[in-house]
């Protein structure tokens, strides 16, 4: 994006300026501002609960009613909260598979394809080695994960680089390859023969789940997640690679005249992307379905992206927008047996980004005073 | 009907979808804007149809329905955009994602309802005897003439109408249009809203003709192929009836080759468009290496009239 704005103000149309000189004051890009304030983030979200209140209106329910109930579902019990976390997992490894690839304007969308081909990697090793203790059978898993993973993150990025082919539409089309792909095992030869025709594989033994907290289904997937957490903050920050990256991300013509390779920055940033995703997949299999089966992640590839979106891709930021947003799919549940759909919360995540958006450019502007 | 022509049919009846959401695409993309938001806009065109046409019974009152909604996001993807000079990739994945899950929750209760039947089939008599195409068209309907009418006109507007001069001049340098008198913003504004409106039709058309019962997600991505057959026809209208339909085949082709009864299994048949589609861009690059691809030359440069080059 060239978006520099001068402070100089070039006078094309007199007309114009006119009016705004009888208005007396006027909006214009503040030059200093780059941030918007972090209480622009609790403004947005909250204005999207406004807009979507309307909607919950519309269908005759009240909306503190329902806001209400989804809070309650999500935060307010045991059952809520560790179901909430549950749902941050995947949400934190996709965020941050995503977040890495914004920071050099790669847009990744393609965060569910890739959640599942490291959900299918991690499956074929409980289908072809199924008879490995648990110490070989959950590291062999995650390796897959990753090679899977980061295989799709690459098909994304080699297009991109050789062909200028937009990632965008790549990284969305592979989504849906990967799905078709997922469907065709657990329905064809992956399906569980004991299953009474359920799409799934068989069910994992103990040495090939994650071990859980408890008698919680929290999964120790959670620590990945963390460990990855701390493992972008630190390359980001302190190694020559993280600051290659802060450098394209801030500006790819200087970064490509200070003679950074920047394709080979583009593949191993989206391999990252995948594999960090993979490992999703195979915690989510691993970790709660215990099985590959139909219509395993509810969109959390998507929702990723708004969860990194909000956070401004720092990571810690991330771990709080990924509860946050874990929470926004448990208390979507909750509301169904309020008779209403689930998607209200897929309906919410689309206006917080919308209002964050807005948020964050409003907050460039400033008024000032003609004189 | 010989195999041909069924094809040709199919082909058409899965592309007009594409045709309109393309020829959306390239009005709002010739002023300069990128539009991403297409997946979102055409769920959000058939829910909007599909529950219209439930209530109302009517065709008029359903396209109508369609256009104020779907220009409804549009203005609001060209206040972001445009006004507030919001990045426009990210804007558009907000339509895709709001529109998705707006069009799930409005959804919910109408899913799985037939609409059999809402749009007329026009058969003009004296296009009968033509070999081939004549029996083909004898099953088009009111929105596929429409779309053929439309390719044409938006053809003539682009590159033959003093208009559509002005629509290419902001969208290849909007500093020099802005000099020269051409309102930049208030152009931008109209066409992301006529475009946003043609993508809504687009979602429409799907649902009322391709597959007439509403499903949560049922668009599987078209909306992103719409923006890929944007580039595809390197913004010109013309090629994109002929990219659409080619598409179409894509569409359909997997379809036919299960009807046959070929051991391929399914899952790997219904790869083929997006697998297409990525193969055709990948060519597009390569073939386009060395010259413009066609694309206008400040897509997605937002414009600030105070900034200084």
């Amino acid at each position: 994006m060239k978006e520099q704005p001068a402070s100089g103000t070039l006078q094309l149309d007199p007309s114009a300026s006119s009016v705004r000189r009888r208005l007396g004051f006027r909006f214009e890009i503040d030059p200093a501002r780059k941030e918007s304030p972090w209480w622009m983030t609790i403004v947005s979200v909250f204005l999207a609960l406004v807009t979507c209140a309307i909607f919950i209106a519309a269908n005759g329910k009240s909306p503190l009613v329902v806001y209400e109930k989804m809070f309650r579902g999500a935060f307010m019990t045991e059952f809520g909260i560790t179901e909430t976390l549950v749902k941050a997992i995947p949400l934190l490894l996709c965020g941050l598979g995503v977040a890495i690839a914004y920071r050099i304007a790669v847009w990744n969308i393609g965060a569910e394809g890739q959640f599942a081909a490291g959900a299918i990697g991690a499956t074929a090793v409980t289908i072809y080695f199924p008879d490995l203790p648990m110490y070989a059978t959950i590291p062999l898993m995650v390796v897959f994960a990753i090679v899977t993973g980061g295989v799709w993150g690459a098909l994304t990025a080699l297009p991109k680089m050789y062909f200028q082919v937009n990632e965008l539409i790549t990284s969305l089309m592979l989504n849906y390859v990967a799905l078709l792909l997922l469907d065709y095992l657990v329905f064809g030869p992956w399906k569980d023969p004991k299953g009474f025709n359920f799409p799934g594989t068989p069910m994992f033994g103990a040495a090939q789940s994650l071990p859980v907290l408890g008698d919680t289904r929290l999964h120790l997937g959670l620590v990945f997640a963390l460990v990855i957490v701390v493992l972008y903050w630190f390359t980001v920050k302190y190694t020559r690679w993280g600051y290659e990256l802060r450098l394209i991300g801030a500006n790819q013509d200087a970064a490509r005249n200070a003679g950074i390779n920047i394709k080979r920055h583009i593949l191993i940033v989206m391999i990252a992307s995948g594999a960090v995703a993979g490992i999703a997949g195979m915690s989510e299999v691993s970790g709660v379905t215990h099985r590959l089966m139909y219509g395993i992640s509810p969109g959390y590839g998507y929702t990723a992206i708004i969860v990194a979106w909000i956070a401004k891709l720092n990571p810690f930021g991330l771990v709080v927008s990924s509860v946050l947003f874990g929470g926004l799919i448990v208390g979507g549940y909750s509301v169904q047996t309020l008779g209403l759909p689930s998607s209200i919360s897929s309906m919410l995540q689309g206006a917080i980004l919308f209002f964050l958006i807005a948020g964050n450019m409003v907050s460039k502007f400033r008024l000032r005073r003609n004189g | 009907m010989d195999l041909l022509t069924q094809l040709l049919v199919a082909a058409i009846s899965s592309g007009t979808p594409l045709l309109f959401a393309t020829l959306g695409g390239i009005l709002i993309e010739r002023s300069g804007i990128m539009q991403l938001g297409a997946e979102g806009l055409m769920l959000m065109g058939a829910v909007i149809a599909c529950m219209t046409y439930i209530h109302t019974g009517s065709l008029g009152w359903t396209l109508l329905a369609v256009f104020v909604v779907s220009a409804a996001l549009g203005l609001l993807h060209s206040f972001l955009t445009v006004t507030l000079r919001a990045n426009q990739v990210v804007s558009g994945l907000a339509m895709t994602l709001f529109g998705s899950g707006l069009s799930a929750y409005l959804g919910k209760s109408i899913t799985g309802t037939p609409i059999p039947g809402a749009v007329p089939k026009i058969n003009l008599g004296f296009l009968d005897d033509v070999p081939i195409i004549g029996d083909m068209f004898a099953h088009l309907d009111i929105l596929t003439w429409f779309s053929f009418a439309l390719v044409i006109a938006a053809h003539l507007f682009i590159h033959r109408t003093s208009f559509g001069l002005h629509l290419r001049a902001i969208g290849d340098n909007p500093a020099t249009a802005d000099v020269m008198g051409i309102p930049v913003q208030l152009f931008r504004y109209g066409y992301i809203i006529v475009g946003s409106m043609l993508i809504g039709l687009a979602g429409a058309d799907l649902l009322l003709i391709y597959s007439p019962t509403w499903i949560e997600g049922m668009t599987a991505g078209r909306g992103w192929i719409a923006v890929a057959l944007i580039i595809f026809a390197r913004w010109n209208p013309i090629r994109a009836l002929f990219c659409a339909y080619f598409f179409g085949a894509m569409d359909t082709i997997g379809f036919k080759i299960q009807l046959i009864g070929s051991a391929i299994p399914s899952y790997f048949l219904k790869m083929i468009p997006y697998i297409v589609t990525i193969l055709v861009l990948m060519y597009l690059g390569w073939r386009s290496r060395n010259k413009p691809s066609g694309s206008p030359e400040a897509l997605g440069v937002p414009y600030i009239r105070e900034q200084r080059f």
